[in-house]
C-alpha cells in the first residue's frame, strides 16, 4: 500500500462518547458518527503517522485482523471520510493548519 | 392626539424574562392574555423590545422567517414582523402588525441564543413532570409530542405539548414549562423539574422502550434542538450542550401505540 497520511478535517466539532465519536460539521450542520474503527483512526490523525503504522499498531491487535485486509479496509474508509472533508487524506505527510484536537468540544 | 403610556409585559419563560415595551393597549392585552401563566413583572429582564405597531401590508405576506446575524446584531423579518436586537446591549426593537406571533417568534429565538450561552436549548418536545420528575417526549412534527401530552393522567403537569425548555440548573438538567403551544393549544404550567429521562418518540403497536447509545441520543437531539441562524459558534456550543446531555441523561426511543398505558411504561 501507497503510505497514505490523514488528518482531521478543519471546521468540524467532535466528542468522543464510549467508543464512538460525533462530529459536527460547520459548513452544512451535518452529523456524522464513527464507530469504534473510525474512532481510533480519528484520534491517531495526526497528519503525520502512516495509516498503514496506525491500522497496524492499534487496528489489528484490537480487532485481530490481517494487516493486509486491514490496510485496504482502512484506505477505502478514511477516503470515504475524505470525500465528506471529516479527514484530510494525502500521500505525503500533512503539516501546517492540520490537525485540531481530537476531541475538540468546540468547532476549530 | 391621546398617547397611550408604555406598558411593560415581561414574559419569564425558564426563569430568564423578555420584557415587550409597548404603548399600544390592544398588543399589550394581546400579550398578557398569551403569556398569562408566564407574566412576571418584577423579574429582571434579560433582554427588552420596543415593540411598535405598523399596519398590515407593511411587510411582504408570503414571506418566511429570515433570521440574520451582521456586525453583531440579530434581524428577523417574517411576513408580519421585523426585529433586530443586539444581544451584547440585550436591547431590540420589533415592528409588527397587532397579532400576538410575532412576539411568540422573536421570544422562542431569544431564548435559543439566551439558552446556547447557559448550556440549554429547546427542544421539539413534549413534556410533563410527574412525581417530581419531568419526562420529556421528543420528535419531528407527527411524532406523537401532542399525544403524549393529550394522553397524559391526571397527576402529570403539562410543561408543553410543543417546544420543551431544558437548561442546567446547578448540576441538573431541568425542564421548564413553557408557553409555546402546539395542536394542542393549551400552554405549559410554569413549573420545573429535574428531567428524569429523555424519549425519543416513535409510533407502534406497543410499548416498547430502548435505550440509545450517546451517539444516537445526540443525533436524536441534535435533530430536534430549535436551531434559526447558521452561525457556527452557536451551533458549536449547542453541539457541545447536546454531548453533555447525552451523557448526562438517559435518551430512549419510546415506541409507542396511542394509549394512556403508555405513561405508566415510562413514569
Amino acid at each position: 500500500m501507497t503510505d497514505l497520511y490523514i488528518a482531521r478535517g478543519q471546521r468540524l466539532a467532535a466528542r468522543t462518547l464510549a467508543t464512538e465519536t460525533v462530529i459536527l460539521k460547520a459548513d452544512d450542520s451535518g452529523l456524522y458518527v464513527l464507530n469504534e474503527v473510525g474512532t481510533l483512526l480519528w484520534g491517531a490523525a495526526d497528519g503525520v503517522t502512516p495509516l498503514a503504522t496506525i491500522v497496524e499498531r492499534l487496528i489489528c491487535p484490537r480487532f485481530e485482523v490481517d494487516v493486509a485486509s486491514a490496510c485496504d479496509d482502512a484506505v477505502e474508509f478514511v477516503r470515504a471520510l475524505g470525500d465528506h472533508a471529516i479527514l484530510t487524506v494525502s500521500d505525503r505527510p500533512i503539516t501546517g493548519e492540520a490537525t485540531p484536537p481530537a476531541s475538540a468540544g468546540a468547532a476549530s | 392626539m391621546i398617547v397611550s403610556p408604555a406598558v411593560d409585559v415581561v414574559v419569564d419563560v425558564g426563569d430568564i424574562a423578555v420584557r415587550f415595551l409597548t404603548t399600544d393597549p390592544e398588543l399589550s392585552g394581546l400579550l398578557q392574555r398569551r403569556y398569562a401563566g408566564f407574566l412576571n413583572p418584577t423579574a429582571s429582564s434579560a433582554f427588552e423590545f420596543d415593540v411598535s405597531i405598523v399596519p398590515p401590508g407593511r411587510f411582504r405576506v408570503d414571506a418566511d422567517l429570515e433570521v440574520r446575524v451582521s456586525g453583531g446584531r440579530w434581524s428577523l423579518e417574517r411576513g408580519d414582523f421585523r426585529a433586530e436586537w443586539d444581544p451584547v446591549a440585550r436591547r431590540g426593537w420589533i415592528q409588527q402588525t397587532v397579532n400576538p406571533y410575532s412576539a411568540d417568534s422573536v421570544l422562542r429565538i431569544v431564548h435559543t441564543l439566551l439558552l446556547a450561552s447557559r448550556g440549554g436549548f429547546l427542544l421539539h418536545a413534549s413534556s410533563g413532570i410527574r412525581a417530581g420528575r419531568a419526562f420529556v417526549f421528543t420528535g419531528p412534527s407527527g411524532a406523537g409530542k401532542t399525544t403524549m401530552a393529550r394522553l397524559a393522567p391526571r397527576d402529570v403537569t403539562l410543561l408543553s405539548d410543543e417546544i420543551s425548555y431544558v437548561r442546567k440548573v446547578g448540576d441538573t438538567y431541568v425542564a421548564f414549562g413553557t408557553p409555546f403551544a402546539g395542536e394542542l393549544g393549551t400552554a405549559g404550567e410554569r413549573v420545573s423539574a429535574p428531567i428524569h429521562a429523555i424519549y425519543e418518540l416513535a409510533w407502534g403497536d406497543a410499548h416498547r422502550i430502548d435505550r440509545l447509545s450517546a451517539t444516537d441520543a445526540v443525533r436524536a437531539l441534535m435533530k430536534n434542538i430549535l436551531f434559526f441562524v447558521d452561525d457556527r459558534e452557536l451551533s458549536g456550543r449547542v453541539f457541545e450542550t447536546a454531548c453533555r446531555v447525552a451523557q448526562s441523561l438517559p435518551v430512549y426511543r419510546l415506541t409507542f401505540a396511542p394509549d394512556a398505558g403508555v405513561w405508566d411504561a415510562v413514569a
